[in-house]
């Protein structure tokens, strides 16, 4: 719910970067609607652990997981935890940013390397990245280096499909421009490829971010002694669902807040685009 | 260079694009010369191949066969020393009126100082003081073309071509656009091509007009416009430029 509400500001943000006045609303709108979100999320869970009849170790109290989260933060052993696996997100994303965008450029300027690569590009996509997460562990170790690289496994196509979008969508009336001033390849690639395909690179980038942490979680949960996903095996382990449940907790405002980093970004880099009719 | 030598020389283009058989034959044995500080219009039936013409010449795309000789050298690919307008003001969305004015003085190199003191000029020149920082979403038609017009002054070309600059605006601001190109182009002492539908237009801005016939496409006539300068709008009312319009109208019918 609270994810929802966060995505639809700043959807609604993106778009109407135009008015200022508006913007501000949609903070003043966003002021009380998110607490109102959380508060009544809070009662729904609290009357349902209380109801419901549901014993403990299925549905805890919230007061329950606000004083194991509290134990956690105390010993330190989540701040540890999180950063693990944020440092496997971030390390997964960029991997998966760097290649992926490198790649893409590649194949949207030669039709040459797109025939030869595209069938083996397709086809490693239908292979599903959870399955072959084991196979990732074993090769990469239980370290945070096998996380790694199956966050940048899952994070590489919708960015590589978005580059390529991105830098084919790039007016053929702007490169005759370039052309005509005898632009070097490197002022073409900087000053009209990248920023011209910067909408639809972030909009990838976004996609991205939240596959990131998916990557890693499905790394951890395979085989980790270490990381939010290790933290909800050991909790499931040993029925500690209050654990459980503060690391997925954990794992939501992580994902959220990268979600909405990217949307800053993108929010920052796009304010030149022409806000939609309607707004 | 003299004002009587030819700045760009037509040398009997062809262009055909390859399509089935025979390919599409787009331009037949086009010959012509521009001197310099001409203004010369091209005019001739819609998908008669004046765009493709107006790219042999900046030497954006390769003539099958024939050459351009621009400032005396053939012309193989783009120079500098040409500057383009495209038809739909062609500028780049995440940069403002400067920003976009200053492009080619920043991929030529120039210093920060002299692009900031030549970007002034050109916002007075093309009248967008007070617009210095808006982004293209915010102009209207006319404006964004100031600015497309600006830009491609921006480095000093010798040559500007200019393909339909005012196709998309409305009757009145594409008026008032061209006595206003007019006056840039008598300030700048550039040399001017331009492609344009309008046969009014094009007497009424020209010192030369070309009409086309329809594809393919060859010169059928180049009328000399002998009217006095400065020009303005009333000058469309009287006799002799009805005279000169009505040929370049009966040359695009007779194709």
């Amino acid at each position: 719910m609270l994810r929802g509400s966060f995505m639809a500001i700043w959807e609604h943000r993106s778009k109407s970067v135009s008015g200022a006045r508006n913007g501000k609303r949609q903070i003043r709108y966003a002021l009380w609607t998110i607490p109102l979100s959380i508060l009544s999320a809070y009662l729904l869970w609290e009357a349902a652990s209380r109801w419901s009849g549901l014993p403990a170790f299925i549905l805890p109290a919230p007061a329950a997981v606000a004083r194991r989260l509290w134990a956690a933060l105390q010993d330190g052993s989540l701040l540890r935890h999180t950063s693990t696996t944020l440092a496997e997100i971030l390390g997964g994303l960029s991997l998966g940013f760097i290649f992926a965008t490198s790649l893409g450029y590649l194949l949207a300027k030669s039709k040459t390397v797109e025939r030869i690569l595209s069938p083996y590009i397709v086809a490693s996509q239908s292979i599903p990245v959870v399955a072959i997460a084991p196979l990732l562990v074993i090769w990469f170790g239980p370290g945070r280096i096998s996380k790694v690289m199956i966050s940048a496994l899952i994070v590489f196509f919708p960015i590589l499909i978005n580059t390529i979008v991105g830098v084919r969508s790039v007016p053929q009336d702007l490169y005759d421009l370039m052309r005509s001033l005898r632009a070097t390849r490197w002022q073409i690639f900087t000053k009209l490829e990248i920023p011209a395909a910067m909408p639809v690179l972030l909009g990838g980038l976004k996609i991205g971010a939240t596959l990131s942490v998916i990557g890693a979680v499905v790394g951890e949960l395979v085989g980790a002694d270490q990381g939010l996903g290790f933290l909800i095996n050991v909790g499931r382990g040993v029925y500690d669902t209050t654990l459980v449940y503060v690391a997925v907790i954990t794992l939501v405002v992580l994902a959220l807040t990268l979600f909405t980093f990217v949307a800053a970004l993108e929010w920052w880099f796009l304010r030149w685009r022409e806000p939609p009719a309607g707004y | 260079m003299t004002s009587n030598a030819a700045i760009l020389h037509a040398e009997s283009l062809y262009v055909t694009f390859p399509d089935g058989d025979l390919g599409l034959r787009v331009l037949e044995d086009i010959s012509f010369d521009v001197k310099a500080n001409e203004f010369v219009c091209i005019v001739g039936p819609s998908g008669c191949g004046k765009t493709t013409l107006l790219r042999v010449l900046g030497g954006l795309l390769e003539p099958s066969r024939g050459a351009v000789i621009f400032e005396g050298q053939a012309l193989a690919r783009p120079r500098r020393r040409i500057g383009f307008v495209f038809q739909e003001s062609n500028l780049m969305p995440w940069r403002s009126t400067v920003d976009n004015i200053c492009l080619p003085l920043e991929i030529t190199g120039a210093s920060p100082e002299f692009i900031r003191k030549r970007c002034e000029e050109l916002i007075d020149l093309v009248g967008l003081v007070g617009f210095e920082e808006s982004l293209p979403r915010d102009l209207s038609g006319g404006m964004a073309q100031r600015v497309a017009i600006a830009r491609a002054l921006a480095h000093q070309p010798d040559l500007l071509l200019m393909d339909e600059p005012f196709g998309q605006l409305d009757a009145l601001t594409r008026e008032r656009m061209g006595t206003e190109l007019l006056r840039i182009w008598e300030a700048s002492k550039s040399t001017v091509v331009m492609v344009t539908h309008s046969i009014s237009e094009a007497v009424l801005l020209a010192d030369r007009v070309l009409v086309l016939s329809a594809r393919p496409a060859s010169i059928v006539l180049d009328l000399s416009v002998r009217l006095t300068r400065p020009r303005s709008l009333e000058l469309t009312y009287t006799r002799r430029f009805g005279d000169l319009a009505a040929k370049v109208r009966g040359a695009i019918q007779s194709t």
